[in-house]
């Protein structure tokens, strides 16, 4: 090197800009939510109220399940589409075993609300596994193999009722069935179940992230998987682990659903999964893999919640909603397309100065 | 030439030959190696010029920059005696500048006419594709070739040897006035090869200046006018064909002062830790074996060097033993007494096996993670405590790495793009070396890095073997494999041709058991 001292100054001065501008970047979603949410605050009448905080916690609540079963996945380069029709498939299973109990020969088996919250989980579990097997496996695209999913899924979903929606899921005493509209309804502490469970979902998969060899896996798949294969990783395995942790959310929300409802309609959940995905990658999840964060999804799934919530209040044409949805989207993609120049930069700025 | 050509005694190569094309001190940098230093050279019209050196001495850098694929960071590139700028492949082809790739670059979806003529269709006077007069010429050329081959065929129905005929006559298809041709009978069959030479003459008589590049000793004799040997970036010899023998070349390549890579440690071996026996890997979807029947043992503190050309099998031998074929690789392979052909990678890594791969960018890196990150990858649920990832321990054991292996960072949080080519190896090898293992494998340590983090590594490889740990290396350099290796094996089309032990091996033997079986295979 023949850096002359104007030079390196000159360096170490873009290498402080790169930094500054990539913290901006890195904080980018909170930036969009404290935008979001100080707008509508001022626009929109009762918008900063604990009632509407409450209620808007609970639309978030439900695509930031689905997106933290998506962050990993898209995380570990795939993609789950299947993710609202499990929401769907998921409601009518409960709802079903709630109503119809299942019939063996002339006996009826009924379960009680916990056995069914288990059954409908292990079916959103064997539905990502699925998912999982014909992808590592049969060596389907995640695309195609969870697109096929979504098809079966919705499919099944509507055979189950032949379209129709199972009402009045309150279950009878004499079945032993009773107490599922309580899983949405319930409160703990003023604050709604619901949002307890996200909580920790949340907290136990951002955990799983950054503190276990499982989640330093996904993250190593997502970026390069034919080195991860060679650093002893099984991928298929996580893989797996992954689509059937997706599927699992989905399953919550739609018991979660359904159970708020009070009524499983075989429809619910339709285009969930593209809600999901927009969260993770507006709280900065990579389609490309190998980078994203619970946190930053959360954030996403706010910030969609919010602005959704508050044009709503605003009464903004639904229509004109989904637009500005797609904006936000794109606009965030594009600004992480940006992010990642620039810490390319970055990084060679840091090799010159080591 | 000794025996000239009718044809070729008209622009017979002499000293005083037109160069079509000179390089004047071009020096190439890519972030983190020096590829070319200073370098000149003439190429000279109506000749062949051949162009010798080890993998990473710089001859697909030179050819890159001729080609404008590259564009030198500092000299000059003058054509015809006129400086020239060469910003892309397409301004280098309108040049008369045509280069034909050592890896294919042909479209396997698409016909042999359709690759021919590919970026520069020929239309009629509509927008149409003229597809009746592309065919005509695609044929005329095949023909030229003596491969008479259905235009209408898809190059990916082609065996390889056919697939480089296309690529061969797309570059000629270009009415190219310099032609590179990179490795261009690697794939080839020895017949191929004679049409091969037949073409080459025909184009040299027509005044084309041709870049001929191989390992092939044997061959450059036979086929070159001029000769220019690259090593480590530099040209050490440059001299008219019929003034050198194959010693001369050989001398240049490898050069007389010895680099830092000082002999082994005499220090005992132990008992054999890996004993391979009758690997066999069969070619994906052909007959045939990539890997035929190996036989390999490596004992304890002991460096194996494993030499040979590329496609000679040889870091298919190294993924059969690591386990990246359990399906596909037959034989037996005993690591310290457990059977573990058929075992997966993970399997592999914790009954003791550890890999460096050939590809560091492909196969060894994990861009998106950290140094540290990248480092205990392989290593993690020695980290743990209870089902948690214990950062305290993590970053005690990069740490460790980083300072054992010298790796040359500013934070280990910091991306692993922020570190140099040698460092970034260095971070590959940290991490095989966390996971504690007996025999470590691999595949061509010191490709793209600079010369001072080469004898890093090979210093650690030296240590390593001290510590009682068998090491399997792969190379294509004569001189690394002959100051490392405790034992040279040479392999040729997936066999093992040749072994010496300590002191036994000269260059000459190595070259000749490393051609060995070429040019017999259909």
């Amino acid at each position: 090197m023949t850096a002359t001292p104007a030079t390196s100054t000159d360096r170490l001065a873009s290498l402080g800009r790169a930094r500054a501008v990539l913290l901006l970047l890195h904080l980018r979603t909170f930036i969009a939510l404290f935008l979001v949410t100080g707008y509508f605050a001022i626009s929109a009448p009762n918008f900063i109220s604990a009632d509407n905080a409450m209620i808007m916690s609970k639309h978030v609540a439900l695509n930031a399940f689905l997106a933290i079963g998506m962050t990993y996945v898209i995380v570990s380069g795939g993609i789950d589409l299947s993710v609202g029709s499990i929401v769907g498939l998921a409601g009518m299973v409960a709802g079903d075993l709630i109503l119809h109990g299942v019939r063996i020969g002339d006996y009826i088996i009924w379960f009680n609300v916990p056995a069914v919250i288990a059954i409908t989980l292990a079916l959103g579990v064997s539905i990502g596994a699925l998912n999982g097997l014909l992808i590592t496996r049969l060596n389907v695209a995640p695309f195609i193999a969870t697109l096929g999913t979504l098809y079966i899924a919705r499919g099944t979903a509507l055979l189950m009722s032949d379209g129709a929606t199972f009402p009045n899921l309150e279950g009878d005493a004499a079945h032993g069935t009773t107490g599922f509209p309580a899983v949405g309804a319930m409160n703990l502490a003023g604050i709604p179940l619901t949002i307890w469970l996200l909580l920790a979902v949340a907290a136990g998969t951002a955990w799983l992230g950054a503190r276990t060899p499982l989640g330093r896996h996904i993250y190593a798949i997502g970026g390069n998987e034919r080195a991860a294969i060679l650093s002893g990783v099984k991928v298929r395995r996580v893989k797996m682990f992954v689509y059937m942790l997706s599927g699992m959310c989905g399953a919550i929300v739609g018991l979660i659903i359904s159970s708020q409802l009070v009524a499983a309609h075989p429809m619910t959940g339709e285009t969930f999964e593209l809600n999901a995905i927009a969260a993770a990658v507006l709280g900065g999840t990579s389609m490309s893999g190998g980078r994203g964060r619970i946190g930053g999804t959360i954030i996403g799934a706010f910030v969609i919640g919010i602005l959704s919530d508050g044009l709503v209040m605003m009464g903004v044409s639904s229509f004109w909603q989904t637009v500005i949805k797609g904006v936000v989207i794109i606009t965030a993609v594009v600004v992480d397309q940006f992010q990642q120049r620039v810490q390319q930069r970055m990084a060679l700025l840091q090799r010159v100065a080591a | 030439m000794s025996e000239p050509t009718q044809a070729a005694s008209a622009t017979a190569p002499g000293p005083h030959a037109p160069a079509l094309l000179r390089l004047s001190s071009v020096t190439k940098v890519y972030p983190g190696t020096t590829a070319l230093r200073n370098v000149d050279f003439a190429l000279h019209a109506g000749a062949v010029n051949v162009l010798v050196g080890e993998n990473g001495a710089g001859k697909s850098t030179m050819m890159k920059i001729i080609a404008g694929i590259e564009r030198p960071t500092q000299g000059e590139i003058l054509l015809d005696g006129r400086a020239v700028q060469l910003h892309s492949t397409d301004e280098a082809r309108k040049l008369g500048i045509g280069i034909v790739h050592q890896e294919l670059n042909l479209f396997p979806n698409l016909t042999i006419t359709e690759n021919l003529f590919l970026g520069r269709e020929l239309t009629g006077t509509g927008p149409a594709i003229d597809m009746a007069e592309q065919r005509r010429q695609a044929s005329a050329l095949l023909h030229a070739l003596e491969h008479a081959l259905d235009p209408d065929t898809l190059v990916g129905d082609l065996r390889i040897g056919q697939q480089q005929i296309v690529e061969i006559a797309r570059a000629l298809a270009q009415d190219a006035r310099i032609l590179i041709l990179d490795e261009p009978t690697s794939a080839l069959s020895a017949p191929e090869v004679e049409i091969l030479f037949r073409v080459i003459r025909d184009l040299r008589a027509r005044g084309v200046g041709i870049v001929y590049i191989s390992h092939r000793l044997e061959e450059l004799v036979r086929i070159g006018d001029f000769i220019t040997v690259l090593r480590d970036g530099s040209i050490t010899g440059s001299a008219e064909m019929t003034q050198v023998d194959v010693a001369w070349i050989v001398r240049q390549m490898v050069g007389a002062s010895t680099r830092d890579f000082a002999r082994a440690a005499d220090h005992q071996w132990g008992d054999t830790v890996l004993k391979a026996q009758g690997i066999r890997l069969g070619r994906p979807g052909a007959p045939g074996f990539l890997v035929d029947g190996v036989d390999l043992a490596v004992r304890r503190g002991e460096i194996v060097g494993i030499y040979g050309l590329m496609g000679a099998g040889r870091t298919e031998l190294l993924e059969c033993i690591f386990g990246c074929h359990p399906d596909r690789a037959r034989g037996s392979l005993c690591l310290d007494g457990r059977e573990l052909l058929g075992a997966d990678v993970a399997t592999c890594i914790a009954a003791g096996l550890a890999m460096i791969p050939e590809d560091r960018k492909a196969d060894g890196l994990i861009p998106t993670l950290s140094i540290g990150a990248n480092l205990t990858l392989s290593s993690l649920l020695r980290l743990c405590r209870g089902a948690f990832l214990s950062l305290v321990r993590e970053r005690e054991a990069i740490d460790r790495s980083v300072s054992a292996l010298a790796i040359k960072a500013r934070d280990p949080a910091h991306d692993i793009g922020s570190l140099s080519g040698g460092n970034q190896q260095k971070v590959v090898i940290g991490r095989a070396l966390m996971t504690g293992p007996k025999v470590l494998l691999m595949d061509e340590p010191s490709r793209g890095i600079d010369i001072s983090a080469k004898s890093d590594v090979f210093k650690v490889m030296r240590d390593l073997s001290a510590t009682g740990i068998g090491i399997v290396f792969v190379t294509s350099d004569l001189d690394e494999v002959m100051a490392l290796s405790d034992r040279i094996v040479v392999m040729s089309n997936g066999r093992i041709t040749a072994e010496f032990g300590p002191g036994e091996a000269t260059q000459d033997a190595i070259v000749a058991a490393s051609a060995a079986g070429h040019n017999l295979l259909p």
